[in-house]
């Protein structure tokens, strides 16, 4: 089944179509530098996705200006920033808040109680989403480290302040 | 005192280390295939993966359970057999079995493995327990949910094994082993198969009011308003409308999770050996939190102290927690 993340998506940044496509703009290549890292340190998670390489995931941080659309296959790695009046239609569509897909990413927070708690919205095809979040949880080391990491002291300084940030957030909630 | 062994679930081999390392005693988890109850896509190990897992648990000291606890069906046993030979070849501790051949099949071929009888048995008196001790060497029973810890004692002084219980996790009881809801709607059985509500025939759906309805194999099974929690998309948890009640209702199990934290001391008492935490379909973060408040709270208790508990119930299902059974037979 394919979706398409629903227009009222983009209503909630009246004015910031611009912004949207500029910040995808600028992402760009930082995200293809991301996704390829990984796949290059953890080749073994591609085994897990099986069938589903190919699938198209629609990643939509809901605070953020912009969604994000991976497509896992090792052949043609495709991790992209894309409005969320210009997504593509997916296979599968992962919202929720940056921090919480960021944490489930990196296997801090559980995908499951984020879905109980209702944080975390998934539809479409749910073996699709299963694959992709038994992949990432088999991955050892902290994917957002390693990316911070890419970007020396201040990429780990903006990870660390960000977290900090989520963990007062979680303890006022 | 017994010795109160922490047994703590793997989907992954990262997750296995994570288990070991936060404070599990053993392991356990499964192969890639219909040899396992939790079948899922994405989860379980190669046979390599598993002899490197437990390579990893021998060399801290933690044991590693093979999960061979589904019932294969008449005349295909051969995946089962060449799973307990190659559990067996990797070096595993134990087998957690359900099936009556399986365990026949390893008794036989490989008579120094240890056998564990799967909750999947659904063994709950002393003379079915007895039965798989005297006939296949079974050395451990993982007791059904749905015993009072004073007929768990009693049972205790009846059979001539250890038990190992559930004490944290998905509370999906009835008669275990013999659930025919999955398979009723997907043509996959929980039992053979390993799937419960296989993730294909799973679909989400998002309503412009907020709520969210939980589909499988087409059919809506429950519908949570804008601000409920939610459960695994399961029969047996499904909300349901029927002519006798005015409005929808959880008419076999509500999406609740087991969480014994507070029982630990009577169920050590009663002579429980091991206690088991549910989830080889969870994260790591369930296992690293759930394993490290368990270690913590098992040692306080075999040290004399009173156990600090952390609090679980944002990892349990749709954020609600019992004693279930344990506690008193009357809790539904």
């Amino acid at each position: 089944m394919s979706l398409r993340i629903e227009a009222a998506n983009s209503a909630r940044w009246p004015g910031n179509l611009l912004a949207s496509r500029l910040a995808c703009g600028v992402l760009q290549p930082i995200l293809t530098r991301i996704v390829r890292r990984i796949a290059a340190r953890h080749p073994s998670l591609f085994a897990r996705l099986g069938p589903y390489q190919t699938a198209d995931f629609v990643i939509d941080p809901i605070d953020l200006p912009f969604a994000m659309h991976l497509r896992p296959d090792p052949d043609r790695l495709l991790f992209r920033a894309v409005p969320r009046d210009a997504a593509p239609r997916a296979d599968a569509v992962i919202r929720g808040r940056f921090m919480l897909l960021l944490e489930l990413i990196d296997s801090q927070e559980d995908g499951d109680a984020a879905f109980f708690s209702r944080d975390l919205d998934v539809t479409g095809d749910t073996e699709a989403v299963v694959r992709l979040r038994n992949a990432l949880d088999d991955v050892d080391t902290s994917i957002a480290e390693d990316t911070a990491a890419m970007f020396g002291a201040p990429g780990r300084a903006v990870l660390a302040r960000l977290r900090r940030g989520y963990g007062a957030d979680m303890e006022k909630d | 005192m017994t010795l109160a062994e922490l047994i703590c679930p793997a989907g992954t081999p990262a997750a296995l280390r994570t288990a070991v390392d936060a404070g599990a005693d053993a392991v356990y988890c499964g192969f890639q295939d219909a040899t396992n109850a939790r079948n899922f896509p994405g989860l379980n190990f190669t046979p390599e993966e598993l002899g490197d897992a437990v390579a990893y648990a021998h060399a801290k000291g933690a044991k590693v359970l093979l999960a061979l606890n589904t019932y294969p069906p008449a005349g295909k046993v051969d995946l089962w057999r060449h799973a307990a030979d190659l559990g067996v070849r990797l070096g595993v501790d134990a087998f957690i079995v359900a099936d009556m051949g399986v365990a026949d099949y390893i008794a036989r071929t490989h008579p120094q493995a240890r056998l564990h009888l799967s909750v999947q048995a659904a063994a709950s008196s002393p003379e079915a327990i007895r039965y798989y001790c005297e006939n296949f060497g079974v050395r451990r029973v993982v007791l059904p949910r749905i015993l009072t810890i004073p007929e768990i004692r009693q049972i205790r002084t009846e059979i001539p094994c250890e038990i190992e219980t559930f004490i944290f996790g998905n509370h999906g009881l009835m008669v275990e082993g013999r659930c025919s809801l999955t398979n009723y709607l997907t043509g996959q059985s929980t039992n053979m198969n390993g799937v419960c509500s296989p993730a294909s025939d799973v679909e989400y759906a998002r309503h412009e009011d907020g709520s969210m309805s939980s589909q499988l194999a087409g059919f809506t099974i429950d519908r949570f308003g804008p601000d409920e929690k939610a459960g695994y998309p399961t029969i047996c948890k499904g909300r349901y409308t029927t002519s006798n009640r005015a409005e929808s209702y959880y008419a076999f199990e509500e999406p609740i999770s087991l969480n014994l934290s507070r029982l630990l001391p009577d169920l050590i008492d009663a002579g429980v050996h091991a206690f088991k935490i549910e989830g080889r379909q969870r994260s790591k973060s369930y296992v690293r939190n759930v394993v490290r408040a368990f270690r913590q709270a098992v040692d306080d208790i075999r040290n004399g102290r009173a156990a600090n508990i952390a609090d679980l119930v944002a990892l349990t299902e749709g954020q609600k927690q019992t004693q279930g059974a344990f506690e008193t037979k009357k809790w539904r």
